[in-house]
């Protein structure tokens, strides 16, 4: 049994009451321990799918199977026990709690999660550890830069043990140097066995990952595994 | 999350934004000091009025005989003498919740004096009566059980009696006749005004039954031709009414039949009165209600801008894994501390504002705790009902949309 199992994922839109189709019927297979980059141009359905897989969207059609738990019909409160449970996320643009300490950046979906307090600051100060920040617990996202930043919210996407982490355009924010810190570390976790699933536009990116689905139009263009490309470790950024 | 971090969190989220947050609870704390002032000013007043009519007599039961029949015609009660002297006796001691009584004999008389004469009603009765009427002697003295003992010849006027006899000067001391007998003025009464019907209380004159029966009607010598007045001990009037009923009962011997004599209770216009206040408070209170609903609205407005500002952390919070009644919870408890703490202000507010108010007023402070925690209880009513509808929209914001708000 695979980790993702997605059958024949349609998601339509009403726009101007016309029928908008952003995924034309998706299918596939993702292991666990993969490291897998979605790739395709903006409006090719690769916010959506993976609106989809990070389960704060349900398809309109097709089956979704997510650690053999079928979750394309959730209520919204189920949805979020799914994300509290099984997924971590990465955003763009950080989304860390402005004023927010690191440590409680990070310790904060565990309260979700219904973690008892002392155990939330214990296991978000090894998340910190885990990415490198463990002298910066007590800073705020304004007192970080940028691939700083990020890599709080990599580690608030690991402190609950997930399944999967997904992460959206995790470089999209960050300089080239940054950049190649932040995948680097993606891809140390990944060397690790954490599934990782990554959207992005950039083949440089995409270069880092096992495998690069890539869509076009909502449907899958193509499918390939690949060698990985590993950069010699350089100094984290 | 846990309730008590859930409130953390709700704290954390006010305290960012301190001034919006007082000026919010602000709101909260003027109604909630409105509703307990005012409705403190409320009972502040009824209990003004209260002992205003207690003055006049809120205790009081005037016991009357039994109605004649005479050929078919039936006499007012009064007119058949039911009631005896050893009644009146056997009230006064017998009955624990009276406190006094005294027998009332009624005639017209002429009052004569020196400078002039006045018809007014003559009543005989005995000292308890001042008592009884709670009736100060606004210059001499009342007479007292020894001129009744000795059947003297004194009188105490009311105001108007006096005023009418004698203008200016003090007529104590001074002689009036009635019916040609000399009486000596004792002292006159303060002046008590008039009664619901226009009568007018201070046109009266008092001497004691003894010379009463002398000079007036006799009467049987064993039967009071009148009616006693009680007056009941504080907030034992109904006790009274009843246990002078049984007494006058079993003494009369009366058995299955009816009554020979009739208890009438005077409350029931001190009662009207205190009812017109009562509304007139419910009414003040009303008003403050209407403020503290405005800081209520003020409440929901602050919310629905937090929503709107913090749209992108509910977002965040929802991918994290908040479900939606994670997120109501959060936004209810924000809402409802912002009442409480405004509640709790307004409490003390109200107190001290109360309290100033009834040392203007010279009035006794009258707070019931059970109006603080209306008062404290409505306020977080406000938050709750309030704070839902910014909290319902905020659980209900779809994450990926929140998630790209700006």
């Amino acid at each position: 049994m695979a980790l993702i199992e997605l059958d024949g994922i349609v998601r339509s839109y009403r726009l101007g009451g016309e029928d908008f189709l952003a995924l034309r019927g998706v299918s596939l297979r993702i292991e666990q321990g993969e490291f897998v980059a979605i790739m395709g141009q903006s409006g090719s359905g690769k916010s959506t799918l993976m609106n989809i897989l990070g389960c704060l969207d349900t398809p309109s059609a097709g089956d979704y199977r997510l650690a053999g738990e079928q979750v394309s019909a959730l209520t919204r409160a189920r949805l979020a026990q799914i994300r509290s449970r099984l997924i971590g996320f990465v955003f763009q643009n950080f989304n860390l709690l402005p004023r927010v300490s690191a440590l409680d950046n990070v310790a904060l979906p565990l309260a979700y999660a219904r973690v008892p307090r002392k155990e939330r600051l214990q296991r978000a100060r090894q998340a910190l550890e885990r990415v490198g920040l463990g002298d910066k617990l007590r800073n705020t996202p304004g007192q970080l830069s940028g691939g700083q930043q990020q890599r709080v919210a990599i580690a608030r996407a690991l402190v609950t043990r997930p399944q999967v982490l997904f992460a959206d355009e995790p470089t999209g924010n960050l300089d080239s140097a940054t950049s190649v810190a932040v995948i680097e570390l993606l891809q140390q976790l990944w060397q690790a066995g954490q599934t990782i699933v990554m959207v992005t536009h950039e083949p440089d990116i995409a270069a880092h990952a096992a495998r690069v689905i890539t869509l076009r139009d909502g449907q899958v263009l193509s499918d390939v595994r690949q060698t990985p490309l590993v950069l010699a470790s350089g100094a984290p950024a | 999350m846990n309730p008590l971090e859930t409130l953390y969190t709700a704290l954390t989220a006010l305290a960012r934004n301190t001034m919006r947050s007082a000026l919010t609870a602000l709101g909260i704390v003027i109604g909630v000091a409105a509703v307990i002032a005012m409705v403190a000013i409320g009972s502040g007043a009824r209990a003004k009025v209260d002992a205003a009519f207690a003055s006049m007599g809120t205790n009081l039961l005037v016991v009357l005989s039994g109605s004649s029949q005479s050929g078919g015609v039936r006499g007012g009660f009064g007119s058949q003498p039911t009631l005896t002297w050893a009644d009146l006796k056997a009230i006064q001691t017998q009955v624990d919740s009276v406190l006094a009584a005294a027998p009332q004999l009624r005639a017209n008389g002429n009052l004569v004096a020196e400078s002039g004469n006045w018809t007014t009603q003559i009543t005989g009765t005995s000292p308890e009566f001042f008592v009884i009427r709670d009736w100060a002697i606004a210059d001499g003295a009342p007479f007292t059980q020894s001129d009744l003992d000795a059947t003297r010849k004194v009188v105490v006027l009311g105001a108007t009696v006096a005023e009418n006899l004698f203008g200016e000067a003090s007529p104590v001391g001074q002689t009036v006749r009635i019916s040609n007998t000399p009486f000596t003025v004792l002292g006159v009464l303060a002046k008590k005004g008039q009664s619901a019907m226009g009568q007018d209380y201070d046109d009266a004159a008092f001497i004691p039954t003894s010379a009463y029966r002398t000079k007036f009607s006799a009467g049987l010598a064993n039967y009071i031709a009148g009616a006693i007045q009680v007056r009941a001990q504080d907030g034992q009037l109904d006790q009274a009414q009843t246990a002078i009923a049984e007494l006058l009962r079993e003494r009369h011997r009366l058995g299955a039949k009816a009554d020979d004599f009739n208890i009438r209770n005077l409350t029931e216009m001190a009662e009207a009165r205190s009812e017109s206040t009562k509304t007139f408070s419910t009414l003040l209170a009303a008003v403050a209600a209407v403020s503290l609903l405005v800081g209520g609205i003020g409440v929901m407005n602050i919310m629905l801008v937090s929503v709107t500002e913090r749209t992108r952390e509910i977002g965040l919070r929802m991918a994290l894994g908040a479900r939606p009644v994670d997120i109501l919870a959060q936004f209810l408890a924000e809402a409802s501390m912002l009442s409480a703490f405004g509640g709790v202000l307004g409490v003390l507010l109200g107190v001290v504002s109360a309290d100033y108010l009834a040392k203007q007023f010279g009035w006794s402070l009258l707070i019931s705790p059970a109006v603080v925690g209306l008062a404290v209880g409505f306020s977080a009513l406000v938050g709750v009902a309030f704070g839902l509808y910014p909290a319902l929209r905020a659980s209900r914001l779809d994450p990926i949309t929140a998630l790209r708000h700006e």
